[in-house]
Formats: C-alpha cells, sequence, structure tokens
C-alpha cells in the first residue's frame, strides 16, 4: 500500500499532488502555518469567518454560494485548527469530479478560479474588509468562543490544557479571545491578512483522480508569491522537566463529571519512539478493547467513555473520560492502575499485535478519505519527517513489548482535572 | 443474484433476497483499502407497541428498549463481541435511531470473517439478567451525558412541543427511570420479533469479490433456522397533525439562548416515489432558503438573530416527519416569530426556473460528494430500501423533477398550526 505524492516547490509555495481513484470528487486544500502566538491568533480565528462572506467577483455570500451550487454543490469550508505550537488555517474546496457529470466541461478550470478568488482575493472596502461584515463576523465570533462552555466535553480538555500547559505557547486558545476581539481595527485585520500571504508556510494539496501535470500547471500560473520573509516556524516544543502531578476541581451546573487527565510523552511524530508510542496508546485507551474501556467502562460500570489520545507535535497524551460526579475517586484510582498495568508490561502478546493491526487498520481507513489523506500527508510536514505508509507500517509492526514498557514508563501525569456537578465532589 | 449497473455514479450492485427473507446487497469496491458492512434491522425506538412473533394480543414494552438491546447483543456468555472484532483487526460499532437499529464494522483485513462475525453475533443474542442488570448504570451515565447537552435537548424539546402522543417525542434511550424497569424477557420477546431476517437488510461495500461474498452469506443463513414472520404488526397512537404545544420552553444553563422553531410534516404515510419526491423537496427547499447562500438566512443574518451555529434538519419517515431550524440567538422570540413568518411567506412565493435548475445541481453534486463514504452508501440504501426506495435511483429522480412539481408543494407546504417553537434558556439570566 502506498500514497503516490509529487511535490513541486514554485513560486514560494510547496505544492502537493495525491492523485488516486478513491473519489467521486476532487479536494483542494490551501494551508496557511504559523506559530501559535497570543498576538495573532484572534485574528486567525476572525479570518475564515470574514473571508467566507464573499469574494471580488462575488462579494456576497450568496453569490459565493451560488457559485459554488453551479460547480454542482461545491463545498468550501475555511477553518484553523492547532498542531502542537503551529497554528493553521486550512482552505477547503470539494468539487464533484466532472467524470461523472456527462455534459459539464471546465468545473475543474472555474473551481480552481474560484478557489484562487477566495484565497487571494477578498471583498475589500477601502483598507479593509466591508464594515458591516467585520461587525457582524466578530460578534458571531465572540457568540461562539462564549458558547465553548456549553459544550462540557470541549471545555473541560481547554480548562486542562489552560492550566496544564500554562505559560506554554501550546495554551494558547485556538478560537481565539473575546477580550482580544475588540483590540484591533478592521484595517489591522486586512493587514494581518496580507502579511499571512507573505510570512506563513503555504501547503497546498489536491486529492482525487486527475492529470498531476495538467493540475499542477493550473495551479502554479495561478497560486503565486513573490517572496517569503521569515524563515521556517520552528516548533518551540522543548519539554518541561521533572513534571509534578497537579489536581484541579471546579463545578458547574451538569450532572455528569468529565475527568481529564494530561500527561507528558514527551515524544514527537519525529522521534524514533514514536511507532512504540502509537502501540502503547491503542493499548492504554485508543480503542474499544483498551485497558480505559475494559476497566472503565465495561468492568466497573462508572464511564460512558473513557478513552486516550495522543498529541503528536507537542509530546502529551490526554484521558477523557464522563463518569458520574461521585465517582471520582474510584474513577482516578483505576485510570491510574491502567496506567501501573501497562508499566509493568501487564498485558499479552496477543494484545500487542492485535494493537499493532487495528492502528495499521485504521491508518489504511484515513487513508480511504480525502481529507484523512491530505491531513495525514501534512503531518508529516508539520512534524519535520517524511516517512512512507509502508515504513510507516512496518515501524509500527516491528515494535516490541520491551518498547512498550519504556514508553509506558516515559508518560508522566503533570494535572488532573475535574469538571463536575456543583456540590458533587462533596459525596466523597 | 441480481446484478445492476449504475452508469450515473459508475457503481455495480449484487443483490439477492435469501430463502429466509434476508436482504443481502453487495457493492464491491476494489480500489479502496476498506471494507464496510452494516446489518440493520427496521426497528428504533419508536416501535414500542406491537403484536410479538406467534402471539395475537399487541404489548407496549418500555422506553429506551431498542437503544438497550443494541448495548446488549454485543454480550455474550462468554466474551464481549468486541473482542471478537478487534482479534480480526476491524472497528465495529453500532447505532439505534428512532426507527432503525444497525449494527457495523470497517475493517482492512479479515473481511469474510469479519462479516460472519457481524452476521453471526447479530443472529445469536444472549441475555441474563444479571448483564441486563450491569447495563443499566452504562446508559443511565449516557443519558445524563446527553441531558447535560443543551443541543440534545433543544433537539427532544422540539420534537416533544410537536408531537402529542407519537413516541418520536421519546428519548431515544429512554429516561433512567425507563430502563431500570427493562427485564431480560422484554429484550428476547422485541428481539424475536423484530430481528426476524425478513425484517433485516446486509449492505456491504469495499474491497471483497462479490460472488464468493454471496456465497458465503448464503451458507451462513442456510444453517440456521427462524419461525415464520408475518407481516409486524406496528401500532402508533392516534397522532393529530397540529402541534402540541406552541411554545416548550426549557430551563438549562447556556451561555446563549438556543432556539427552534419545528415544522411538523402531516401524517402521510408515505412509501416510494412519493415518499422520495416529498423527502427531496423538504430538503431542497430547505436549503434554498436556509442555507447560507439562502434569502432567508440572509435576512435572519441581517437582523442579528443567528449566528453560525445556525442550522436546518429535516427527518421525514413513514409514520411520523418533522423539520428543525435553530440557532444560538440573544433573541429567542424575535428568532421564532421571524422564522415562522418567513416560512408562512412561502404561501405565495414562486420558485424560479434558473434557481430550481441550480437547486438541482447542488443536490446531485452534494448526493456525489456523500457517495465518497462507505458509509454513507450502505446506510442510506438500507434505511431507504425499508421505504421502498433505491439510493441509486436517486440522482435520475432529481434530473425529472419539475419546477411546476416543486412550487405546487412549497405553496401548500406550511401552515401555522403545525409550526412549534423550542426554548432554551438559562434561568438565572432571565430573573
Amino acid at each position: 500500500m502506498s500514497v503516490k505524492e509529487i511535490k513541486q516547490n514554485e513560486n514560494n509555495i510547496q505544492f502537493h499532488m495525491l492523485p488516486n481513484k478513491k473519489h467521486k470528487t476532487l479536494t483542494f486544500a490551501v494551508k496557511f502555518r504559523a506559530p501559535l502566538e497570543r498576538g495573532t491568533i484572534t485574528k486567525r480565528a476572525l479570518l475564515p469567518y470574514v473571508l467566507k462572506q464573499g469574494t471580488a467577483s462575488f462579494p456576497t455570500r450568496k453569490e459565493l454560494q451560488e457559485e459554488l451550487a453551479e460547480l454542482y454543490g461545491a463545498v468550501l469550508s475555511i477553518g484553523g485548527s492547532k498542531k502542537g505550537e503551529s497554528h493553521i488555517l486550512t482552505f477547503y474546496l470539494e468539487v464533484p469530479n466532472e467524470k461523472f457529470l456527462p455534459g459539464t466541461n471546465s468545473l475543474l478550470e472555474r473551481a480552481i478560479e474560484l478557489l484562487y478568488e477566495i484565497v487571494y482575493k477578498p471583498n475589500q472596502e477601502e483598507n479593509g474588509f466591508p464594515k458591516r461584515v467585520f461587525d457582524r463576523e466578530k460578534e458571531i465570533l465572540r457568540q461562539n468562543i462564549l458558547s465553548i462552555k456549553d459544550d462540557k466535553a470541549s471545555y473541560a480538555n481547554i480548562r486542562l490544557m489552560d492550566e496544564m500547559c500554562s505559560g506554554e505557547r501550546y495554551s494558547i486558545h485556538a478560537q481565539g479571545y473575546e477580550k482580544d476581539l475588540s483590540a484591533f481595527s478592521n484595517q489591522e485585520l486586512f493587514t494581518y491578512y496580507q502579511n499571512m500571504h507573505q510570512e506563513d508556510e503555504i501547503d497546498i494539496y489536491v486529492s482525487g483522480d486527475f492529470d498531476a501535470e495538467q493540475m499542477l500547471n493550473l495551479l502554479t500560473s495561478r497560486f503565486k508569491r513573490s517572496s517569503k520573509k521569515k524563515e521556517a516556524p520552528v516548533n518551540d516544543d522543548v519539554p518541561a522537566q521533572s513534571v509534578t502531578s497537579k489536581e484541579l476541581i471546579e463545578e458547574d451546573q451538569m450532572q455528569q463529571a468529565k475527568l481529564n487527565i494530561g500527561y507528558r510523552t514527551n515524544i514527537l511524530f519525529r522521534d524514533e519512539k514514536y511507532p512504540a508510542l502509537q502501540v502503547f496508546n491503542g493499548m492504554f485507551g485508543g480503542f474499544p478493547s483498551s485497558k480505559l474501556f475494559i476497566n472503565v467502562r465495561e468492568k466497573n460500570s462508572l464511564a460512558y467513555y473513557a478513552v486516550s489520545r495522543m498529541e503528536s507535535h507537542k509530546g502529551l497524551l490526554f484521558v477523557m473520560s464522563g463518569i458520574a460526579p461521585e465517582d471520582y475517586n474510584k474513577a482516578l484510582t483505576i485510570i491510574r492502575e491502567q496506567l501501573e498495568a501497562m508499566k509493568n508490561g501487564e498485558f499479552t502478546e496477543e494484545e500487542l499485535e492485535e494493537t499493532k493491526l487495528l492502528i495499521i487498520n485504521q491508518l489504511k481507513e484515513t487513508l480511504d478519505h480525502t481529507q484523512g489523506m491530505i491531513e495525514f500527508m501534512y503531518q508529516q510536514v508539520v512534524g519535520h519527517k517524511e516517512i512512507t505508509v509502508d515504513e510507516l507500517f512496518h515501524g509500527i509492526q516491528q515494535v516490541t513489548r520491551e518498547q512498550v514498557i519504556e514508553v509506558a514508563n516515559q508518560v508522566k501525569e503533570n494535572m488532573v482535572y475535574l469538571l463536575t456537578s456543583e456540590g458533587g465532589e462533596a459525596d466523597e | 443474484m441480481n446484478k445492476q449497473y449504475f452508469d450515473t455514479i459508475d457503481e455495480t450492485l449484487y443483490e439477492e433476497k435469501l430463502d429466509n427473507g434476508l436482504q443481502v446487497c453487495l457493492l464491491p469496491k476494489p480500489e479502496l483499502a476498506k471494507t464496510y458492512g452494516v446489518f440493520m434491522t427496521n426497528y428504533g425506538s419508536i416501535d414500542q407497541s406491537f403484536v410479538p412473533i406467534g402471539q395475537t394480543e399487541a404489548i407496549t414494552v418500555p422506553d429506551g428498549i431498542a437503544h438497550f438491546l443494541e448495548h446488549k447483543l454485543f454480550e455474550k456468555e462468554d466474551r464481549d463481541v468486541f473482542t471478537d472484532f478487534t482479534k480480526q483487526a476491524a472497528s465495529p460499532n453500532a447505532f439505534t435511531s428512532f426507527t432503525e437499529t444497525a449494527y457495523l464494522f470497517s475493517a482492512t483485513s479479515n473481511i469474510e470473517k469479519n462479516v460472519l462475525t457481524l452476521v453471526d453475533f447479530v443472529q445469536d443474542p444472549y441475555f441474563s439478567e444479571q448483564s441486563v442488570e450491569k447495563e443499566k448504570g452504562i446508559i443511565a451515565q449516557e443519558i445524563n451525558m446527553y441531558d447535560d447537552q443543551p443541543d440534545w435537548r433543544l433537539f427532544m424539546g422540539t420534537n416533544k412541543a410537536l408531537f402529542h402522543n407519537h413516541p418520536v417525542n421519546i428519548d431515544i434511550a429512554g429516561t433512567v427511570d425507563s430502563i431500570y424497569t427493562i427485564t431480560k424477557d422484554d429484550l428476547y420477546t422485541c428481539y424475536h420479533t423484530f430481528y426476524h431476517p425478513e425484517n433485516m437488510i446486509l449492505f456491504v461495500t469495499g474491497n471483497f469479490d462479490a460472488q464468493e461474498m454471496m456465497n458465503l452469506i448464503k451458507e451462513n443463513q442456510q444453517k440456521k433456522s427462524f419461525d415464520k414472520l408475518d407481516d409486524i404488526k406496528r401500532q402508533f397512537p392516534e397522532e393529530p397533525d397540529t402541534v402540541k404545544e406552541k411554545n416548550l420552553m426549557i430551563n438549562m444553563p447556556v451561555s446563549i439562548p438556543k432556539c427552534a422553531v419545528g415544522i411538523k410534516e402531516p401524517n402521510k404515510q408515505l412509501e416510494g416515489e412519493e415518499y422520495l419526491k416529498r423527502d427531496l423537496f423538504v430538503d431542497m427547499v430547505l436549503d434554498h432558503f436556509f442555507s447560507t447562500g439562502g434569502e432567508f438566512y440572509q435576512k435572519l443574518y441581517d437582523e442579528d438573530l443567528i449566528d453560525n451555529s445556525f442550522f436546518f434538519e429535516s427527518n421525514l419517515q413513514t409514520s411520523f416527519g418533522y423539520v428543525s431550524i435553530g440557532s444560538n440567538t440573544n433573541n429567542p422570540e424575535a428568532f421564532s416569530s421571524r422564522v415562522q413568518e418567513l416560512l408562512l411567506s412561502t404561501k405565495d412565493h414562486e420558485i424560479s426556473e434558473a434557481d430550481f435548475e441550480r437547486m438541482k445541481k447542488k443536490k446531485m453534486g452534494q448526493l456525489l460528494r456523500a457517495m465518497n463514504s462507505l458509509e454513507f452508501i450502505a446506510n442510506q440504501f438500507a434505511t431507504l430500501s425499508f421505504k421502498k426506495v433505491n439510493l441509486f435511483d436517486i440522482v435520475p429522480f432529481i434530473q425529472k423533477l419539475t419546477v411546476q412539481d416543486v412550487n405546487v408543494f412549497l405553496n401548500s407546504w406550511i401552515e401555522e398550526e403545525r409550526l412549534a417553537t423550542c426554548t432554551i434558556q438559562n434561568q438565572t439570566v432571565d430573573k
């Protein structure tokens, strides 16, 4: 199994062609990457909202959406995300492949032209975005920031990160800050958008059934920049030394409590130990067959969910669970026991091999998805490591029991965070 | 085995109804690494009152039993089926909706083994009193988790406002009280009636050979015996076309109020082309007015009544149907009355030929895009088959729709007495 990738660096932009016959659509992704910074994050969070409202040729949202409908319901999405200590702004455009639409032509050219417009030619008024759009979208982002608190699971994750990584870049909120929204003007946002075009790392991906050479010609004739001012951002990912564990309990009006635990693995995507960490995570809490699910949920009926997830670019691991408030101490004890069991090598050869297969299975499935394939390839760019799919699978297959135990012993609990019902903890 | 090629999407479907009544559909996609299989029964949370197989009198079972059964089917006397799939490098899962229960897996290896595991575990129930008791704690946690989610409360609240008696107004998982009354005998009764092959479909799509797969499934089914099943008699309470409650308020802590306007679809017991046509019209018309490029969306946006949590969704089934249009909003009253006013204005609205052509293009493109997903193809094909609709006929069907038809639908779609509002607000803010 392999992924065909044709790369070309031109016009100070990195192009990645991923031709494959798996899909009925073509997917374009344009990615802007910069270091996470408190000073710019709220602007970067607001830009997707504003840019979706129109372009120079399609100045209103209605006109832009009608053009997308004309392209047979092409889908545009613009969003920001955090990978390690970088922030990535992605423009996705997915358009049906004209092969399945007899009687249509130049759908591809028209789609590329639209993508170019969205990325390069926003609807501009004087030195900013249209005032009405700026004001309105700022208000919408403000409401979204406020309503994060209503999704208790996400809110608990953010609170854990705030406290555990306090003072580190990684704790910066990708969705921006309410109080920073009033700290910049429309013109300043526009200037930042222009700077981003000069300073960010830009990667462009295309996945689907197409001719790579033709696609490259079409894209490089449109997507250009004269120079790139800054050097590539280096991840500021030096791990914190001598980890000690902290505990924080907060209360809210809710019935189910969220118990989240943060750990330091200090193992990054590019490290040799990374495959062993993947296998460790799989056995610890990555699958329904994992220790956490079996012991917290199945054997003790303590939770509806109990899972672990890795942060591959910062060297963190998180356990997330939803429990009854009165079960806090019991659940915490059982979760800690599972990590101890991993450290002591309390797992069978069979479980080890099964987990490897599950991970490989999961990766293969990811590669069947059009966005999944793009994100998989982009992880290598962010993680500063190129690896073929076969090498990756081979790496996972080679992981030994001793390596998993070694990694387990490197995983250090750093923060226990409980979001619980008011008065819930008093039951203990 | 029937073989049918659909040129609009370049896919070949193999289909056969087995002797025991099971419908088997296979869609090979050799260019993918993955295979997805779903085994679905035409049985969901609303099927609470029915005549059990081999009996003559109707019974009513506790709320949430279909979902409870879904959980319990994974557990066998000596093991959990999750482990079987795990050993075969597959990811299993299941879901229960108002009208279906589905068991599924995805895998990139051991495909035949995994298909057999799927079929065998669903057709071999083991319920014990002890394991039924143990599950109650887990499901109670699940119910509490949903109760903490304002979006879920808004969704169920809208249904509660729309429906007087139809069980679509009850949570799919039931309540903590109702699930505690479930017994193992209840589970067996529901199981034997609704998990009969005649009431089920198996859809497998991905990387395999169709003929070999069909032989394998047939051989497996021939070894099993089932009681004879006549038509399942399901009973639904009398449900008026009008809404139950014009305005339903729910108090819970939210940072910004949430509001949804529900439209109750008249109960027409639609199937086949009639069903498909109405379902497409509801969907396309909603999209036309309320998607981010739509006229009504623009008005709500300009009047500061919505943010980007704005949503609209429709669910049309044979025994019920509803539409929900909602958002986080600082002014729920104004949002509700404006949405209702806009909906009522569709009586006199005429969609132009050009707009309708664009709506058709968009809908066809959306379907093509959705068909990138094996899960979509299999799940949609299965649920539509229960309504006597073939998923792969939809694209040509859309091409035939006319602007006259859509306008006839539009002008009779909305009636004030079939509209209701649900609002979620923080009590403390109001005081």
